[in-house]
C-alpha cells in the first residue's frame, strides 16, 4: 500500500513534576513547566514507522498546541515521518476530550485521505486514554485500543490488532480507515537519524494552521466545546501515617517486621 | 457552547452503571459501582439502573438487584455476544436516549473506556476518565468528579453544568465493594435491539481470557518498584509466606518485568489490604493513591528521602536484598514452628 496514509498524534506535554497550581485561578500552571513528547506517543510513532517500512506510504504527524513546539514535533520526523500538522489557535486552548477530539478530527479531514491514525495508550499529564476512542467516533472510523502488535492486510485494507487483556488477549480485525492507540512499552521507540536531522528541520516540512484555516464551528472548540469544567483543586487527601523508622541489622529489622505482620494479619 | 443531545431539563433523576460481565458474572468494578451508586442515590432519592449487554444474560440481573440496582435495562442479543465497541456503543446510545440518564458512569477496564469514549462524543457530553471520587450534589443535581495525579498530589474537582448525560469512569477498587442482599428484587426492561449484523465492522479474531488477578481485595500486597530491577522472586516467596499477592509500580511493568493488571496506582489498581509491603518503591503520587487505603504501610528503601516515607507507617532505610531475605527467613521459622 505505497498511498498509505498514517497519522500519528503526537502531544507535548509537561513534565508532571513541574506542574503547579495557581491558587488563585484553581488552573494548572504548566507554562513554567518544561516540555516533552508524551512518552507513549513514542510506541506509536514506532509502531507507525514499523508499518512505513514494511509497505511504504507516508507519516504525517498531528498536534494540538502553540507554536513553541514545534522543535520537539521535528525530532519526529528526524525519526522517520514525513510532515507536521500543528494546529495553533489561542481558541483552542482549554479543550477537554471533547473539544480536543473534535479540533483533531477536523485536522485529519483537513490533511485528507487519512487511513490510519496511532495515537499513544494515554497521555503523562492526562492519562485518561480517552482520545483516541473519541478522535475514531468523531471521524466515523474503527478503532481498536491498546494493541502491542499490528498487522496489515493492504490488499483488504483491514487491520488486525493484538491486545492483552484480563490474564489473556484479544485480537481484533477492523476495516481501514481506522483509530489505534499502542500500548505503552509494547515497542523500543527508535532515536532520531542524525543522518536526516538537517531535512528534518527544513521550514517547508510543517503546516500550520488555524481555526480559520478548519472547517470548524466556534461553538465546539476550546473553552466553548469543553463540558466540564474544574470547580475546585485541592490537596489529595491522604492518611496520616506513623512515619516511624526501624533500624538495626537486617536480622533485627526482619523480627521486628515480623511481629507487626503477625499482628495485623 | 456544544450542547449535548439532552439537557438537563429532559434527563431522568437516575444514575445508571454500566455493567460489565464475563462468562455470567459482573466484573468487580461494576460490583463496586453499584454500591457507591446505590449510596448517592439514597442520598439524593434518585433510582439507580443498571445497563446490562450481553446474549442470555438475564439471571445476571438478579445480581445487580442484590448490588443496589433499582431497574436493570437489559440487552440480550446474539449480536452482543462478546463485547465489540460498535455494537456496544450503538445500544448504549438507543437506551440511553429512550431513557436520559443525569448520570452515567462506567469501570475504567479497556472495554468500558472504549465505549465511555466514543459513546461521550456521540451524545456531545462531558467524560471525566480515572475518577477516585464521585458525589452527587443532591441540590444541584450535578456528579463532582474528583481527578487526582496532575503530580504533587492536586485533587481536581470537575463538574458539568449544562450537559447530559454527566459520565465518568472509575479504575477497578477505588470504592470498596458492598454486601450483596439476596432478597433485593428489581425490575427488568429489556431493551429492543435495533442492530444489524453488517454494522459490526469489528471482528474478534482470537480471544483467549484466563482467571485474571484480582489485587483489589488481597489481604497482603508485596509491591516491587524500580529499586527492585525486575526481580520479583523475593517478593513472590515473601507474599506466598504471608498469605498475599504480588504488585509492582508502573516501571516495573513498562519494562516488561510484570503483568500490567499487576500494577497498582491511579492508572492500575486501588488495593485495600490489611498490610502493603513497598519495595524499592521511591512513592510517586499516582502510586501512593493505589496502597493509601492499606491499614498499615511498610516501605523498605535505600534513599532516606525518598517521598514513599511521608505515606508509610513503618520505614526502613536499607536494601531490599537484604531485608526481604532476613524477613522471609524469620516467618519461615516461625512457620515450621507452628507446623511443629
Amino acid at each position: 500500500m505505497a498511498n498509505l496514509h498514517m497519522v500519528v498524534c503526537l502531544k507535548v506535554v509537561p513534565k508532571p513534576e513541574e506542574i503547579r497550581v495557581d491558587k488563585k485561578t484553581n488552573r494548572l500552571e504548566r507554562t513554567d513547566a518544561r516540555s516533552e513528547l508524551n512518552p507513549p506517543d513514542m510506541n506509536a510513532m514506532e509502531m507507525a514507522l514499523s508499518i512505513k517500512e514494511r509497505y511504504g506510504g507516508k507519516i504525517s504527524i498531528l498536534t494540538m498546541g502553540p507554536p513553541y513546539f514545534e522543535p520537539l514535533l521535528r525530532v519526529g520526523l528526524a525519526m522517520g515521518a514525513d510532515h507536521i500538522y500543528l494546529l495553533s489557535d489561542r481558541d483552542f486552548g482549554g479543550a477537554d476530550t471533547l473539544a480536543t477530539t473534535y479540533t483533531l478530527a477536523k485536522g485529519v479531514e483537513k490533511i485528507e485521505g487519512v487511513d490510519l491514525i496511532f495515537c499513544g495508550e494515554e497521555s503523562s499529564d492526562g492519562a485518561t486514554g480517552q482520545v483516541p476512542p473519541g478522535l475514531a467516533e468523531w471521524l466515523d472510523f474503527n478503532q481498536i485500543t491498546m494493541i502491542n502488535n499490528i498487522e496489515l492486510a493492504p490488499r483488504k485494507k483491514t487491520i488486525r490488532g493484538r491486545r492483552e487483556i484480563k490474564a489473556g488477549h484479544e485480537i481484533l480485525e477492523v476495516p481501514l480507515p481506522a483509530v489505534v492507540s499502542v500500548a505503552v512499552a509494547s515497542n523500543e521507540p527508535r532515536f532520531m537519524d542524525y543522518r536526516i536531522k538537517d531535512w528534518a528541520f527544513e521550514e517547508e516540512r510543517m503546516t500550520v494552521w488555524s481555526k480559520d484555516d478548519l472547517d470548524v464551528d466556534a461553538e465546539y472548540i476550546g473553552v466553548s466545546g469543553s463540558p466540564t469544567i474544574v470547580s475546585d483543586l485541592a490537596q489529595a487527601a491522604t492518611r496520616e501515617r506513623k512515619r516511624e523508622f526501624l533500624t538495626g541489622t537486617p536480622e533485627e529489622i526482619a523480627d521486628k517486621l515480623k511481629v507487626i505482620l503477625q499482628d495485623a494479619l | 457552547m456544544v450542547a449535548s443531545l439532552y439537557g438537563v431539563k429532559q434527563a431522568k433523576k437516575a444514575i445508571w452503571i454500566f455493567l460489565e460481565q464475563e462468562g455470567g458474572k459482573l466484573e468487580g468494578v461494576s460490583l463496586e459501582l453499584l454500591d457507591k451508586g446505590r449510596q448517592m442515590a439514597d442520598n439524593a432519592n434518585w433510582s439507580l439502573v443498571g445497563l446490562l449487554i450481553g446474549k442470555d444474560v438475564s439471571e445476571i440481573a438478579d445480581e445487580a438487584f442484590s448490588y443496589g440496582a433499582d431497574v436493570v435495562v437489559l440487552a440480550d442479543d446474539p449480536l452482543l455476544d462478546v463485547f465489540t465497541v460498535d455494537a456496544y456503543t450503538q445500544v448504549t446510545y438507543d437506551a440511553i436516549m429512550e431513557h436520559k440518564p443525569s448520570v452515567f458512569l462506567l469501570g475504567a477496564t479497556p472495554n468500558g473506556r472504549d465505549l465511555a469514549g466514543r459513546l461521550a462524543v456521540r451524545v456531545r457530553t462531558g467524560l471525566n476518565a480515572d475518577c477516585t471520587n464521585l458525589n452527587l450534589d443532591k441540590k444541584r443535581g450535578i456528579l463532582v468528579s474528583e481527578v487526582t495525579g496532575f503530580g504533587g498530589g492536586i485533587a481536581a474537582l470537575i463538574e458539568m453544568q449544562n450537559h447530559r448525560p454527566q459520565m465518568a469512569t472509575v479504575r477497578p477498587g477505588v470504592f470498596p465493594p458492598g454486601e450483596p442482599d439476596k432478597k433485593r428484587k428489581g425490575k427488568v426492561i429489556k431493551l429492543p435491539i435495533k442492530l444489524e449484523a453488517d454494522t459490526i465492522k469489528t471482528k474478534v479474531v482470537e480471544r483467549v481470557v484466563g482467571e485474571g488477578v484480582d489485587l483489589t481485595q488481597v489481604p497482603a500486597l508485596v509491591v516491587g518498584g524500580r529499586g527492585i530491577e525486575g526481580d520479583f522472586g523475593l517478593m513472590r516467596e515473601l507474599a506466598g509466606l504471608i498469605g498475599g499477592d504480588v504488585g509492582a509500580t508502573r516501571p516495573p511493568v513498562d519494562d516488561g518485568y510484570i503483568e500490567r493488571e499487576r500494577q497498582i496506582g491511579q492508572t492500575g489498581v486501588v488495593c485495600r489490604p490489611k498490610v502493603s509491603i513497598n519495595c524499592g518503591v521511591s512513592g510517586a503520587f499516582h502510586f501512593v493513591v493505589g496502597v493509601q487505603e492499606s491499614d498499615i504501610v511498610i516501605s523498605i528503601n535505600t534513599d532516606q528521602e525518598a517521598p514513599i516515607f511521608d505515606f508509610t507507617d513503618y520505614c526502613i532505610v536499607g536494601d531490599v536484598f537484604e531485608i526481604i531475605p532476613a524477613l522471609t527467613a524469620a516467618l519461615s521459622s516461625v512457620k515450621e514452628l507452628a507446623h511443629g
